[in-house]
């Protein structure tokens, strides 16, 4: 101990105190200071680069997930548009099948009216031209009457195949 | 040591070409230099890690015995009885036993065991006591420009070069290029590693400054240490206590009302153990803390260096023994092993302190949660 105090050299100990002193304040100012703040500048540097980077990778996924669903919503519409559509073939085609059958029997009923009156017109005229003929015949019967009987039969069946062929 | 002198004298050579300023000192006094007995390699080991007042790189003996040091003077700046006293420690001739005198302005001045002492008046020489203390002169202020000053200085100097290169670096570029690529994870290691962990993610910013210089300060210096040339600035006590008080001082002042209160007034404990615990809390706060950061450092430091020595000695004390060349197949082993080792230590007591550092001022600036 006493010779460690012995080789303790208080004017080292002041020279060495000042040029530490002095030694420091000019790392920090001249090498620290600056070499410190561009090291964490380029840290961060770093790091602002991988979290824009890792942005980007997100940003990249968003729009991706965001292109799947605008390709789903696409892909449901347009099944949903063939649906319509089909719905829309058939209706169309139920209509179309509806109105034809309504102007079918429609044209069945006028042709049906048309024929009942046709009929009825025939048959009124058959009517008239039975009764001229009728009369005709009467007429022709009562004037041969009297002539000759076999004749009379003969004439009555003329008239008859006349009548007929009219 | 001639092993010594043969591993400087590379490095030498080198700094010679570089350093103009270079001398070669002749001292007269002829023991040779070498350094063969235990007790000599042992004042030689202690002698080395001690701070000194010049720099010596290597001496050898040339062919007249003369003993020749190569290396520089460092000046000498002393604050005595009579103020301020400068000289180079040329003067002093490498003597290191209190023998040769340096006469400066009226004053008489003598170096011991690295220490200078300033004479009494009317003496002329260092007059000795049993335990080997001197009896008429006294320790003077020491503000000398010395091998650790250097030290502090060279490192001091390189690291704002190196760190403010590559602060620069940064106003041009992201990505630091050559050197810098080397520095910058150590920066991000002490502030992920060391400072942010311990200190937390809201108050480590204030404090990474400090612990970024200390840490590379640190290690610099412990790998300096590891170099021929010498040097031992983080095994001297005033550096290191110097570095804890700093520290120190920093969670002192940094401390919020929760530390305070758990030193000085401990909640959930008794009323009457409070007192106690303030007692130890603050011997331990203010002593104990900064006293270990301080002596682990220099003891770690210092011991590295011994041991190194000592191993690389072992090819003199065991020369009889092992043979010469046994003795020096051992000695280069072990010391290559443990000086592999001591760069090991040298990043790990940088750590251990700045990691300490960090903890002290992260216990001192925690927010605790209210029970």
């Amino acid at each position: 101990m006493d010779k460690l105090l012995n080789d303790f050299s208080p004017g080292l100990f002041v020279v060495s105190t000042i040029l530490l002193l002095a030694l420091i304040a000019l790392m920090v100012k001249f090498a620290w200071k600056p070499i410190l703040n561009s090291l964490n500048e380029r840290e961060e540097g770093i790091q602002s680069a991988l979290d824009a980077a890792e942005n980007a990778k997100k940003e990249m996924e968003n729009l991706q997930a965001d292109n799947q669903k605008l390709l789903q919503e696409a892909r449901l519409e347009r099944e949903t548009m063939l649906k319509e559509a089909r719905g829309l073939k058939a209706k169309i085609i139920a209509d179309a099948e509806e109105e034809a059958q309504a102007q079918a029997s429609k044209m069945i009923a006028q042709a049906q009216a048309a024929i009942d009156s046709e009929k009825k017109a025939a048959m009124a005229e058959l009517k008239s031209h039975v009764a001229g003929l009728s009369i005709d015949i009467a007429e022709k019967v009562v004037g041969k009457e009297l002539s000759n009987k076999g004749s009379q039969e003969k004439l009555v069946e003329e008239m008859l195949g006349e009548a007929t062929l009219n | 040591m001639k092993i010594f002198q043969q591993s400087f004298k590379f490095l030498a050579l080198v700094l010679l070409v570089v350093l103009p300023t270079s001398i070669f000192a002749k001292d007269t006094k002829n023991d040779g230099g070498q350094v063969n007995t235990k007790e000599e390699v042992e004042a030689y080991i202690l002698h080395h890690i001690q701070d000194s007042h010049d720099f010596s790189l290597f001496s050898y003996t040339n062919d007249e015995g003369e003993r020749v040091h190569v290396g520089f003077p460092l000046p000498v700046i002393l604050w005595t009885s009579e103020g301020l006293v400068t000289f180079m420690s040329s003067e002093f001739h490498h003597n290191d036993d209190g023998s040769v005198i340096v006469e400066k302005d009226g004053l008489k001045f003598a170096k011991i065991h690295s220490k200078i002492y300033e004479l009494d008046k009317g003496a002329s020489e260092v007059k000795f006591d049993e335990d080997h203390h001197a009896t008429n002169a006294h320790r003077v202020l020491d503000f000398s420009i010395t091998k650790s000053v250097v030290g502090i200085l060279v490192i001091g100097l390189l690291m704002l070069f190196w760190f403010s290169k590559l602060a620069r670096q940064y106003k041009k570029k992201q990505i630091p290029t050559g050197f810098g690529r080397v520095l910058e994870p150590l920066v991000l290691y002490v502030r992920d590693e060391i400072a942010r962990p311990n200190i937390g993610e809201k108050h480590y910013r204030r404090f990474t400054g400090y612990l970024l210089t200390v840490f590379f300060f640190i290690w610099i210096l412990n790998l300096a240490g590891l170099t021929p040339l010498g040097f031992n600035v983080t095994g001297q006590l005033a550096v290191t206590a110097c570095l804890a008080i700093f520290t120190l001082i920093i969670y002192t002042a940094s401390g919020n009302k929760d530390y305070w209160m758990h030193i000085l007034w401990m909640p959930g404990v008794p009323v009457l153990i409070r007192p106690v615990l303030a007692v130890i809390e603050l011997a331990g706060a203010l002593l104990i803390k900064p006293f270990s950061l301080l002596v682990r450092l220099f003891a770690n430091i210092s011991a590295g260096h011994i041991v190194v020595m000592s191993l690389i000695a072992i090819m003199f004390t065991l020369k009889k023994e092992l043979t010469p060349i046994g003795a020096t197949g051992l000695s280069l082993v072990l010391s290559f092993f443990i000086t592999l080792i001591e760069v090991l230590v040298a990043f790990l007591q940088a750590y251990i302190f700045t990691m300490l550092s960090a903890l002290f001022i992260g216990m001192a600036v925690e927010e605790h949660e209210h029970h």
